[in-house]
């Protein structure tokens, strides 16, 4: 479909109306609104390939992005996908409830949702009953505006299936639900669009792993959109998993709404990826609650991943905690982008930033920026942000206890990022992080004693 | 009484020269430890002290330029620091490094297993390092609380001195060069650090012991005392030469020095 000289936010756009216009896309009123807003949007915006002044995205080039001409996958392929992939693949245990989407397409089978309480909801759109659709047309596209944002915008133009999780009021739901997307790869150059919408009651309790996964080892395109609403007194364990292709551009957009003495949790790891590029929002939008925003990243050759992440403290009593470490080899590169904004009046704000990098390699760089806008004076705020080669003095330190150099780096390595692993609420998921960072660290190190 | 077992010597430094950033630091020292002594070396800020510590512990910036460092009759020249750990040198840290994220109990074992491992006998478990740690910790009067934590991590200066004299006890080493275990030290704990380093005095163990005072000598008793003035011994006696460095200073021996230049 993609023609030689369009330009490729227009190819992009032909597709979205070419399914449009064939009524291949959720026919729901509200879904058909956003997308015809998004196109517009989207064709207005074009993808952020300026960097000269444009501080969101100084260190981030998009363009292989914007030149490579990626396609929807071929569905022919679904009956064969089908046949190869017969368990889900992601981080949770097989028990847990999931969702699975292969190449943006939900698969029932792969899926399990079974054993929930009344009137919990974990389905796709088009699975969701008229009374749903009231629920999801309440929340969907209000929390992540996709204007001044090009790939929310992409994203909403292909607005169709997706993830769909609703928790009423007083509900506690143990073990975690996984949201699975898997890329198989097997054509070159595909691109999926995730959706996803949370809703979690007041006081009710959850956990939700978000995975990325890939087969193949191959270049495509993932650009997801993600809303989270925690309601007062709730309390949202978000996990968001990546270790899809190294050959893979992937962006994420995740805002996040937090109620009244709310507490919300994430962590974001990301292994895989050529490009990543994630915009992580959080806005307290009542008093008292308490946010931990951690993540992890490991990278090595040319991989480049990019987190952005905004809290907007818009009301007073207001915590949050972010704690981000990243492990660079090769000639990797790393940035880190984390704006705290604490609005008038927002008094007596606690939070508290912090971005850490170890270069095993020169040729690794991390870049970091915090941002603070305070414009209240009761407030506490802090922020510390480190990136550096190995501490040689740790290393003899540990060398002079007879502990080999090999070990010692492993060691000292494995030390840096255990902070943040440790961090990891659900043991079943802290097990599987710390097995993957290890047998990467592994790989890069060589054996561990 | 002989103390040179098989007439060998635990350590054996001749003509050693080193330098840092093309700055010549140790300018032909001499020095032979036996089994069983204590070796005290002071000298003023800047004469070679805590160089001799790490260039005899194999720390990767100091390099010999010549001369040659002999241990248990082994050539420590080229000699990777792991390796000379493993052969039961040890170096107690003037300021030992922190190390956030690794425990310091695990740190240990994993030191002790790498040495153990490195002589074939069996490695230690958990619960059986454990045993062994915890009959160790009384020698420097250390709270068990603190092997939990991270290496260093947020412990007091005498926490860290201590810590590295408890460490000195879980590897039990042939050789131990404490490098100014006593500074910044009160009075106490230099009490409870000295203490520490007597119990583990022995027929076979060799101590050196860099310091810039005294006063630890008062407690730790030395066989020998140098002194290192401009990156060579210059001087060697008894504990009764480091009274006399207490009394006169070292301007005293250096001032005598100049003029025995002079007039030779």
């Amino acid at each position: 479909m993609t023609q030689i000289g369009v330009k490729p936010e227009e190819s992009y756009l032909n597709i979205s109306e070419h399914l449009e216009s064939t009524a291949s896309l959720n026919d729901s009123v509200h879904f058909k609104g956003l997308r015809n807003k998004a196109r517009k949007c989207f064709q207005e915006l074009g993808f952020p390939v300026e960097r000269r002044g444009n501080e969101e995205w100084k260190y981030t080039d998009v363009s292989p992005i914007a030149k490579i001409p990626f396609e929807m996958p071929d569905l022919r392929h679904q009956q064969f996908v089908r046949g190869i992939v017969s368990t889900p693949v992601g981080f949770g245990k097989s028990h847990w409830n999931k969702l699975v989407f292969v190449d943006g397409q939900y698969e029932e089978k792969l899926s399990v949702v079974k054993d929930l309480p009344d009137n919990v909801l974990v389905k796709d759109f088009n699975k969701a009953s008229k009374g749903d659709y009231d629920l999801i047309g309440k929340h969907l596209g209000n929390y992540a505006d996709f204007h001044g944002n090009a790939f929310n915008a992409l994203n909403t133009s292909f607005l169709d299936n997706g993830a769909f999780i609703s928790i009423p009021n007083e509900v506690v739901i143990n073990d975690p639900i996984e949201i699975i997307f898997m890329t198989t790869g097997l054509e070159q150059d595909t691109f999926i669009q995730p959706r996803i919408l949370v809703l979690v009651g007041d006081n009710s309790k959850v956990a939700i792993v978000e995975s990325y996964v890939g087969i193949e080892d191959t270049r495509y395109f993932n650009n997801s959109v993600t809303e989270l609403v925690v309601g007062n007194g709730a309390n949202l364990e978000y996990y968001k998993i990546q270790t899809q292709s190294r050959k893979s551009f992937h962006i994420t957009n995740t805002e996040i709404i937090v109620g009244k003495d709310s507490t919300f949790s994430s962590m974001n790891i990301d292994l895989g990826g050529k490009l990543v590029r994630n915009n992580l929002n959080l806005l307290t939008n009542a008093e008292g609650s308490y946010s931990v925003l951690n993540g992890l990243y490991l990278v090595n050759g040319t991989q480049h991943v990019d987190n952005q992440v905004i809290i907007d403290h818009a009301k007073p009593h207001t915590t949050s905690r972010e704690l981000y470490k990243g492990i660079l080899d090769g000639k990797s590169k790393s940035v880190f982008h984390g704006s705290i904004i604490v609005r008038e009046g927002a008094y007596k704000v606690n939070a508290n930033q912090v971005d850490k990098n170890l270069l095993l390699s020169d040729k690794a760089e991390a870049y970091t920026k915090p941002a603070f806008w305070v414009y209240c004076d009761d407030v506490l705020c802090g922020h510390g942000a480190a990136c550096g080669q190995m501490d040689e003095n740790a290393l003899f330190y540990l060398r002079s206890r007879g502990i080999d150099e090999l070990s010692a780096r492993s060691l000292l390595t494995l030390a840096f990022v255990s902070e943040v692993i440790d961090s990891i609420g659900n043991e079943h998921l802290r097990e599987q992080i710390n097995d993957m960072v290890h047998s990467r660290l592994e790989d890069w190190l060589g054996i561990f004693s | 009484m002989d103390k040179v077992k098989n007439g060998k010597s635990m350590l054996n430094i001749t003509d050693l020269h080193a330098s840092i950033g093309g700055t010549e630091i140790l300018k032909g020292l001499n020095l032979t430890v036996n089994p069983g002594e204590v070796h005290a070396i002071m000298g003023p800020n800047g004469s070679g002290k805590s160089t001799l510590a790490y260039l005899l512990s194999g720390h990767p910036s100091y390099e010999a330029t010549s001369g040659e460092m002999l241990f248990d009759g082994q050539d420590l020249v080229n000699m990777l620091p792991e390796d000379r750990a493993r052969l039961g040198l040890f170096l107690c840290f003037q300021h030992p490094t922190e190390v956030p994220g690794v425990r310091m109990d695990h740190f240990m074992r994993a030191g002790l297993n790498s040495v153990l491992r490195s002589k074939s006998l069996d490695e230690m478990d958990v619960l059986k390092f454990d045993k062994f740690l915890n009959s160790k910790v009384d020698i420097v009067e250390m709270d068990r609380n603190l092997v939990k934590r991270s290496v260093n991590e947020g412990f007091s200066g005498g926490e860290k001195k201590r810590n590295e004299i408890l460490q000195m006890a879980i590897f039990d080493p042939k050789l131990s060069i404490l490098d100014e275990p006593d500074s910044g030290l009160d009075v106490d704990a230099l009490r409870i650090v000295a203490n520490g380093i007597n119990q583990l005095r022995s027929e076979e163990k060799s101590i050196i012991l860099v310091t810039h005072y005294q006063r630890i000598l008062n407690y730790v008793v030395p066989d020998k005392v140098h002194i290192l003035i401009n990156g060579r011994i210059v001087k060697s006696g008894g504990k009764e030469l480091a009274l006399e460095i207490e009394t006169n200073g070292y301007d005293n021996i250096e001032q005598s020095l100049a003029n025995d230049q002079h007039s030779g």
